[in-house]
């Protein structure tokens, strides 16, 4: 199994601050592997620099070999990293259908394509996988609602079908299922477990533990921008420098 | 839910639709007061204006205060040519349209480094500093205060070449005079161009270029990790609204050749920002019926005076009467700017949607909340 | 040296205008978070309360001229004068600091009108509908100072104490003549800048206002009802905008498009200062104040012929470009 995702050696720092402290972490290619750690640890950061939203001050972030230091977000997408906020992020204004087709066309088109001619609604290809995605989310019978109008629940699984069909190579997730209930997050859980079965490399942030352990295969643990362990599931349960890590030392 | 009606078929309709409308105002304005080839070469130049900067604002979201200067560019280079090379306005046009397209391209490339308000100030500073330079530096090429004329010592080198004879010949399209069929010719020129710009604005809207622009006005951090450079788009979407703007600036010199400063003032950008936000923002057909009812009430409204006002009123007794007319005088006449900025504040405030979505609301309670516009 | 110097002098006055306005627009968008596009018709109106209150003070009879004797002339005599004589003259030479007391209150009950009719109502509502309701505002409010005072210039003047020249040469040993009233003018923005500094920094409301700016969330959750505070902002804006405009009268005779005129300077001057900061606003406009004066000397011109008409629009450009921020401005307020 090949490293799809290596960070070695990453620091950052705002001002005076040390987010990130020679933070090392390895995604192997087809597994999920879960970042844990306590609030303030850097996870965000970390995947900010993942996607370009950030640079670090020293350090590698290699994406399958590639170094991924410097290149602009959208580049880093169209080379095959896709990434799923906090917070739904899609087109609210714009029907489903058209939220589909904005990632659809950045996947077969590339970063920019002066087309001010071909309509939208008669691109048949670009249609047909519109259709299999959305369907693929049970969302396809609401394609011409507006994006905005739709619950929570859909609205995250209408940013997951826009990552899904781009294909990715590495789906970065960052707490997928933030201020969900119960139900919300089972049901969550279960589309995720669906997603990985099919071989996509998942990255998530999480600090729902029953989340985590029903999905991780690898689990790295952040705490004041330092991993301070790394392994399986049941290897991380006992640990007690992640019990140390979450309940006692100083929150950041 | 009700499938989408915009369809190809849809389209289609709405094109034929305007196009008749346009052809035939001649005859529909007349009870309007408003069949007269100068107004209605207004509309469509001003139509137009307002269709091109509706790409930049309604689509992709950013407000530009400074798109007057392109009418003001495309102006002067269309004169240029009149008092250098020819008096058709084919190839003036051609270049003023280009040179307006260098200009955009180089001033969006500069505003577009930043967004928001800050994008808006840029473009205001930028406006306001070619309307500077227009009236008072670059007067060897403007002629500043004055504005460019034409004069019987220009060269006008091609049509010497095939002796056009003396004096200042008119501005023609191969020959044909602007000026020709009592001046409807000039406006059916202008309303080619309006109805080709619409067709156009269409294409531009339904295409996945316009998917993009409107994923750039809704949520432009997304694109970015979707994988979507936004720069060049962002930049496309600002020189074809300048490229529209130089295309009205040509038409204006073609129909009337003269080119003065005062068409680059900020405030002049201010009118087609009221024209496109009045008719309906985003819309397709929304600006440029912004567009036609500002200049309608420009020149019909700002005619009024109180004279007719107390005619009108004359069936009331004397006293009622000429109060009426006293206190309706303030919103016409030179007052109607007055009613202008009263009616765009409403706009803004009750129906951000302009006058499209005024048309829609009534729509829907005529004929059931099941029917969708088929305008985007 | 001395027309360098004098330049400088010369771009106080209106580099004082230019602060005075965009300290009002920068309290405004710091603290309730609108860009307000009416900013400059308030500028207008102050001047125009300055119109107004000249105009009331001296209606006039017309009385028989008995200087001239070959026709039967009238000329216009004050009411003021007839009944109080020297006192009437005197309190109409004094009429644009009279009608300084009468602008406050006007100026405050606008701005409180405004505030609680219309600006409200968008503090939720995107940048660009704020810039458009206020533009249409501005628009109106021009438009009615037009019905009732016509378009033209309407020429103020400055009491007889202070319409004379200073000559300043003997603090600094050159020979240098002043207007008196465009240094009055100088010292009153200043006045007013400290004021409202004071004001901020020393009283709890003040305080409240300061923090506002800096994190509004965190003053709301804290359970200070800011929205109440908003109408005295907004009121105490208004107050500057129109008292500056006011004193601006004798220096430039008002008229209904002075407002616009501003408007676009004042927030190029915003901009350059750094959106969000008071102290940056306030330095900004004086500093493009006195480079748009020094930009006229008939020197820098036949260098850069018509720099003086676009010295302010360059600037602002370079530093939009290459410091966004700004001069001064708070990091992160409307960054890309």
């Amino acid at each position: 199994m090949s490293n799809i995702l290596e960070i070695s050696g990453v620091n950052l720092s705002f001002g005076g601050l040390k987010a990130l402290d020679d933070v090392n972490l390895t995604v192997k290619a087809g597994t999920v592997h879960a970042i844990i750690g306590p609030n303030g640890a850097g996870k965000s950061t970390l995947l900010n620099g993942i996607i370009g939203k950030l640079a670090i001050d020293s350090g590698s972030i290699d994406f399958n070999g590639k170094s991924m230091l410097g290149v602009q977000p959208h580049e880093i997408n169209q080379l095959g990293i896709s990434r799923v906020f906090q917070t739904p992020e899609i087109y609210g204004d714009l029907t489903l259908l058209e939220n589909m087709m904005i990632p659809l066309l950045a996947h077969r088109d590339g970063a920019f394509r002066l087309n001010l001619w071909s309509r939208g609604d008669q691109q048949r290809d670009i249609l047909e996988k519109a259709q299999h995605f959305l369907d693929d989310m049970n969302l396809w019978t609401k394609r011409d609602v507006s994006a905005g109008s739709l619950s929570r629940g859909d609205k995250r699984r209408l940013e997951l079908a826009m990552c899904l069909s781009q294909e990715p190579k590495l789906l970065l997730l960052d707490e997928p299922t933030a201020g969900m209930a119960r139900a919300d997050t089972n049901n969550t859980i279960d589309l995720l477990k669906t997603i990985a079965g099919r071989g996509i490399t998942m990255a998530i942030i999480e600090h729902d533990m029953h989340v985590v352990f029903s999905l991780a295969e690898r689990i790295s643990v952040l705490a004041q921008g330092h991993v301070i362990v790394e392994g399986l599931p049941d290897e991380i349960k006992g640990d007690p420098r992640v019990k140390e890590a979450y309940l006692g030392g100083a929150e950041v | 839910m009700a499938k989408s009606t915009i369809t190809p078929r849809s389209d289609l309709t709405l094109f034929l639709g305007f196009t008749a409308v346009v052809l035939l105002m001649p005859l529909w304005l007349q009870p309007f007061g408003a069949a007269y080839p100068d107004l209605m070469q207004k509309f469509a130049i001003f139509g137009l204006f307002a269709i091109g900067f509706n790409i930049l604002f309604g689509q992709t979201g950013y407000l530009s205060f400074g798109h007057a200067a392109f009418i003001g560019v495309g102006s002067y280079a269309t004169v240029w040519v009149f008092k250098l090379m020819t008096m058709n306005v084919i190839p003036a046009m051609i270049f003023g349209v280009l040179v307006s397209g260098v200009f955009a391209l180089v001033i969006g490339f500069v505003c577009l480094r930043r967004t928001g308000i800050y994008f808006s100030i840029l473009t205001l500073a930028l406006a306001q500093m070619s309307y500077n330079l227009a009236y008072s530096v670059l007067t060897p090429i403007t002629n500043g205060e004055t504005g460019l004329q034409l004069t019987t010592k220009d060269p006008r080198l091609l049509d010497t070449a095939m002796e056009v004879g003396s004096g200042i010949p008119p501005t023609n399209v191969f020959g044909i005079e602007m000026s020709a069929w009592d001046g409807l010719f000039g406006f059916y020129f202008c309303a080619v161009f309006l109805i080709l710009g619409f067709y156009i604005s269409i294409r531009i809207t339904r295409s996945s270029f316009g998917s993009m622009l409107r994923g750039i006005k809704t949520n432009q951090t997304r694109m970015m990790y979707t994988g979507l450079n936004t720069k060049p788009y962002k930049l496309a979407a600002f020189v074809i609204s300048g490229m529209y703007a130089g295309l009205a600036g040509s038409l204006m010199a073609a129909v009337d050749p003269l080119a003065g400063a005062e068409r680059m003032q900020w405030t002049a950008s201010g009118e087609v920002v009221l024209m496109t936000i009045l008719g309906g923002i985003g819309t397709l057909v929304g600006p440029v019926i912004g567009a036609a009812v500002i200049k309608y009430a420009e020149n019909i409204f700002s005619a009024i005076d109180k004279s007719v006002l107390v005619d009108l009123f004359s069936f009331m007794p004397d006293a009622i009467g000429s109060g009426l007319a006293a206190v309706t005088s303030l919103f016409v006449g030179k007052g109607w700017h007055l009613t202008l900025g009263i009616l765009f504040m409403l706009v803004v405030i009750y129906l951000p949607g302009g006058i499209m979505e005024g048309i829609d609301r009534i729509k829907r309670r005529l004929v059931g909340k099941d029917h969708a516009s088929n305008d985007a | 040296m001395d027309a360098i110097f004098l330049q400088i002098l010369n771009g106080l006055d209106k580099g004082g205008a230019y602060a005075l306005i965009a300290l009002g627009l920068t309290l405004i968008f710091g603290t309730l978070g609108v860009v307000n596009f009416a900013h400059g018709a308030l500028f207008m109106l102050g001047a125009f309360c300055a119109v107004t209150v000249n105009k009331a003070i001296t209606l006039s009879a017309k009385v028989r001229d008995e200087s001239v004797t070959f026709f039967e002339a009238y000329k216009d005599v004050p009411y003021l004068e007839m009944w109080l004589g020297e006192t009437g003259s005197l309190i109409i030479d004094w009429s644009i600091p009279i009608s300084l007391v009468v602008a406050i209150p006007v100026m405050l009950g606008v701005g409180l009108t405004m505030e609680r009719g219309l600006i409200r109502h968008f503090y939720k509502r995107p940048h660009a509908d704020q810039i458009l309701v206020t533009f249409g505002l501005a628009i109106v409010l021009q438009e009615i100072v037009k019905a009732f005072y016509g378009a033209n210039p309407i020429p103020q003047t400055a009491p007889d104490l202070f319409s004379g020249t200073l000559n300043l040469g003997g603090l600094i040993g050159m020979d240098l003549t002043y207007p008196t009233w465009r240094l009055v003018y100088f010292i009153f923005s200043m006045g007013i800048i400290a004021a409202v500094f004071s004001f901020l920094q020393f009283t709890t409301f003040g305080m409240v206002v300061r923090a506002g700016m800096a994190d509004r969330e965190t003053v709301q959750l804290l359970g200070i009802n800011i929205t109440k505070r908003f109408s005295i902002v907004f009121g105490l804006a208004a107050v500057v905008s129109g008292l500056a405009g006011l004193m601006y009268t004798p220096i430039l005779p008002p008229d209904y498009h002075m407002g616009m005129d501003f408007l676009v300077l004042s927030f190029v001057v915003v901009v350059v200062g750094g959106m969000g900061s008071l102290p940056g606003a306030v330095a900004a406009g004086f500093l493009l104040g006195i480079l748009q004066s020094l930009a006229s000397m008939t020197e820098v011109k036949s260098i850069f012929p018509g720099i003086d008409q676009i010295i302010i629009y360059l600037i602002a450009m370079i530093v939009l470009l290459v410091r966004p921020r700004g001069l001064m401005g708070r990091k992160g307020v409307m960054e890309d």
